[in-house]
């Protein structure tokens, strides 16, 4: 699989380039999507779990021995698990994603993570933000140069939008049009606040008219008056997902969103507080694809949670678990290959901390969303190949 | 006429030639406004009607001579009563569960209070380096937990705001913020947590890749046994978990201890370096100029680390003064909105509004988003903190709707402020309370602010602003609508 994924990307540009692209197409269907139509007609969701959730008891592992030694009082009873295969399965809080998973709609990368994990939330976020390497500082988040590289149409409202929260993570930098929208309708009526024009050679005040800029076209493209008969669940994450889902089936549109999950880091009474945000999380995903069913868009979005770090493998003294390293992930859609991916969760070979080594890197999940989703190169933007997953129906 | 134009070419001609003839001359009113807005939050008339008979040089010294080691407003009446983190883990879940309430009040207090010392010190410039040294050596309510330890952090910034970076360091690093965020206290003989021998290397002295991993994972060792004594709060140094082993860093090998691996560093020349450029962009420009960053760095290494004299070195240096640097920073939250409330001598009540406020506008004190501190700049300003920015202006000079809709206030000051305290209502009626009254005591009295400038509107305008506006005032325009007008402009958000 990766020999044929690196030699797509190898070639691509030629590809892209040549008049003899024929006997490229041969390879796959993929490619010619890649050639033929606007890759950011597919829009790319990601939802963050903040805090690092436990990826170990929302994906169970519930066949493993090592597991429920190393969790004495917060193992998922293997009876509660709602049973993935005979040796992965959910938390039940997650129970309103098990539809999807039935419809092939739902697809699991375990083992998520990076060389020399880092373990603090705030630089561990960054290299996600930034799909950088360990020991690496960028400045640009993932999305960001993704967009400055291959730029979104202009008529697009936003290359990207973050609701519900100030944190442009992988949309900051850059000369990205990113869009921080908390309440819409606020937004809209704020928007007149600002009537600027004009350009400067003064860069700092240059940004703040290119802002202006920003502000004013996604003010007078984007709408958000759609009624939705898709009820979500109260809470901040339920209203985030709402709005995003009214702008999505608005007339504005935009190549990414962004949304949050706050408060997984469990470092203490984890079983309340994790089955309390799982069942969030579940509820609003599927309300989100309820929506998306509605608007007409839940066919060319696309899911993808992520997190800083899963938990630590050996409960703590606290009922709660420490920060870890490897996780597991969902990918969903309309056209998402279901199913699970990245070996299980291996608990006998921790590393000195007593947390997992990874097995999927994270930027092959980024490598996926460019070349598999979007039909764009990777390694120019992650600063190297990654191996790309085969969760996406062709 | 013919006189006056004699007059003024000979002025002209006098002040030009004044520097030529090594006869210094006073830097003038739009000089002292830049000056004082660059190292404080605000250029008040009355300050600089002082400042513009002062040379650069004097007008520097004066900054300097006025630097305070203390606050002049006092301690939040719980800043001496630390909980001890041993008997709160064993309280009952209820009465945690109040106590964390009454923590998330005092943070909200601490930040207050710090808004409160930068309003009213005498000294801005102190106050604005301890916001530095903050956000740079980082430590976060998020992580440390205890608005005590904040605190005592806070004043320890500001005893060394404008003394030696090496004592400055010394003891920020023993700091049991800085042992909590850093997680020294779990970096044992044998187990070593690497995270503070990073940090203090890539982002308090050297700078980025002017180090080694094995550099990181030998210091790590000499910074064993720094922790902190649970009941009291303060530095502990546990002989039994420290590394009593040779350790090589940056080429030095020997029995180091943390203190001796802090010397190491300070003794590298990039760590001056490092200072000096960030210091730079601080309050000169986004660009450090290579060649007088050397120069300062030089002679702030030389001075033993005097911060003072970093400092002279930068605020009378030309670049400073130079016409195309002039609004070329943005300013914080922090300094957008003391700036504001000092340059138009807003009345207030309790501050805890604007500490929420200046949160919703990205810079929420005492939480900086992460170890490497706030990136300020140009990403202080997004869609959503920009039209926060001008909400806020617009409400403030409707000081009409401030004093009637506490409610709309409230809704307006809160807002994705990133973690904390979204909905103060969430606090108690206490505390809603006393929200609702520090909004009705905001108070704008717009005709005598105007008066001073005698109904000149080109006056207003160079109090406001530090550069042209984008959009040219009107000159019939007057009183509210004027200030509305200029603060509005972008270019307010500069300086």
């Amino acid at each position: 699989m990766s020999e044929w994924d690196e030699a797509t990307i190898m070639n691509r540009r030629n590809f892209l380039k040549s008049a003899g692209a024929l006997s490229w197409i041969a390879v796959g269907p993929e490619l010619a999507f890649a050639a033929g139509s606007a890759p950011y007609d597919r829009l790319l969701v990601l939802v963050e779990l903040k805090g690092g959730n436990d990826g170990l008891n929302t994906v169970v592992p519930y066949a493993d021995r090592e597991y429920y030694a190393l969790r004495p009082r917060l193992a998922v009873p293997r009876d509660q698990v709602l049973k993935l295969d005979d040796r992965a399965g959910l938390h039940p809080s997650l129970q309103a994603l098990m539809p999807l998973w039935g419809a092939r709609e739902l697809a699991i990368v375990q083992g998520v993570g990076y060389p020399q994990p880092n373990l603090s939330h705030f630089r561990s976020i960054e290299i996600w933000d930034t799909a950088s390497d360990s020991a690496q500082y960028l400045d640009q988040g993932w999305l960001a140069r993704v967009f400055s590289r291959n730029p979104v149409a202009s008529d697009f409202a936003a290359d990207g939008l973050v609701v519900g929260s100030q944190e442009m993570g992988p949309l900051s930098g850059g000369t990205t049009r990113a869009l921080a929208l908390a309440d819409p309708q606020r937004f809209l009526r704020q928007a007149d606040l600002v009537t600027d024009t004009g350009r400067s050679r003064n860069p700092a005040l240059e940004h703040i008219l290119k802002v202006e800029r920003d502000i004013q076209q996604a003010a007078s493209r984007l709408t958000v008056d759609i009624e939705l008969k898709t009820t979500f669940p109260p809470g901040p994450f339920g209203n985030a997902l709402k709005t995003a889902a009214q702008v999505i089936g608005g007339r504005g549109r935009v190549a990414a969103v962004k949304v949050s999950l706050n408060g997984f880091d469990t470092h203490s009474s984890q079983i309340a507080t994790q089955s309390r945000l799982l069942q969030e999380l579940a509820g609003g995903l599927t309300a989100f694809k309820a929506a998306l069913v509605e608007v007409g868009k839940w066919d060319t979005t696309l899911i993808l949670s992520y997190a800083e770090f899963g938990r630590r493998p050996k409960e703590n003294q606290s009922g709660g678990t420490d920060h870890g390293t490897a996780n597991a992930h969902f990918v969903l859609g309309g056209k998402v290959k279901g199913g699970l991916h990245g070996p299980p969760p291996a608990l006998n070979r921790l590393d000195g901390n007593g947390n997992m080594a990874f097995a999927v890197d994270f930027r092959a999940l980024y490598a996926t969303v460019l070349e598999r989703w979007w039909g764009l190169p990777s390694a120019d933007i992650l600063g190297g190949r990654y191996a790309t997953l085969d969760v996406v129906k062709v | 006429m013919r006189d006056l134009i004699r007059v003024i070419t000979l002025s002209w001609a006098i002040a030009t030639a004044m520097p030529a003839l090594g006869v210094p001359s006073p830097m003038g009113e739009d000089e002292a406004r830049l000056l004082l807005t660059r190292t404080g939050f605000a250029a008040t008339a009355d300050d600089v009607r002082v400042f513009s008979r002062l040379t650069r040089e004097q007008a520097v010294e004066r900054l300097l001579a006025g630097a305070r080691t203390t606050a002049v407003t006092p301690a939040p009446g719980w800043s001496s009563e630390f909980t001890s983190f041993r008997r709160l883990r064993q309280l009952p879940e209820e009465e945690k569960k109040a106590f964390l309430q009454r923590e998330l009040v005092k943070s909200l207090e601490l930040r207050a209070w710090w808004l409160e010392e930068m309003l009213r010190t005498p000294s801005p410039l102190t106050e604005r380096m301890t916001l530095f040294w903050h956000n740079h050596f980082v430590s976060s309510q998020q992580k440390v937990r205890s608005p005590v330890l904040m605190y005592r952090q806070n004043t320890l910034l500001r005893r060394y705001a404008l003394g030696r970076f090496g004592e400055l360091l010394h003891a920020v690093s023993k700091a049991p913020a800085m042992i909590v965020f850093l997680d020294n206290a779990s970096n044992r003989r044998g187990q070593p947590n690497e995270n503070f021998a990073r940090e203090v290397m890539e982002l308090f002295t050297l700078g980025e890749g002017r180090y080694s991993e094995t550099d990181i994972k030998e210091a790590a060792r000499a910074f064993t046994g720094w922790s902190i004594e649970p009941d009291t709060g303060q530095f502990k140094f546990r002989p039994f978990q420290h590394d009593y082993g040779v350790k090589t860093v940056l080429g030095r090998s020997g029995n180091f201890d943390g203190d001796d691996v802090l010397d190491i560093l300070l003794a590298r020349p990039e760590s001056a370096e490092f200072i000096t450029a960030k210091l730079w962009r601080e309050f000169v420009s986004p660009q450090p100029d290579p060649v007088e960053v050397k120069r300062v760095a030089a002679r702030f290494r030389a001075s033993g680390f005097d911060i003072k004299v970093a400092l002279r070195g930068l605020l009378t240096c030309p670049a400073l003064y130079a016409p195309e640097n002039r609004g070329v920073l943005v300013k914080s939250p922090v300094e957008l909105t003391v700036g504001t409330l000092q340059l138009f001598r807003v009345e207030t009540g309790e501050l805890t509004p604007f500490a929420l406020l200046t949160a919703a506008l990205g810079q929420n004190l005492f939480a900086p988003p992460n170890v490497k501190g706030w990136p300020g700049g140009e990403a202080w300003i997004n869609s959503t903190t920009l039209l926060a920015r001008k909400q806020f202006l617009e409400r403030l000079f409707r000081a009409q709707e401030m004093r009637t809709e506490p409610q709309a206030m409230m809704a307006a000051l809160r807002g994705g402020a990133g973690p904390g305290i979204r909905n103060p209502g969430k606090l108690g009626p206490e505390m809603r309370d006393r929200f609702i009254k520090a909004l009705t005591d905001i108070h704008f009295d717009e005709q005598t602010w105007m008066a001073a400038f005698g109904g000149d509107p080109r006056a207003v305008e160079r109090a406001v602003l530090l550069i042209e506006p984008v959009n040219p005032i009107d000159p019939g325009m007057q009183g509210m609508d004027l200030i509305r007008a200029l603060t509005q402009d972008p270019v307010y958000q500069l300086k």
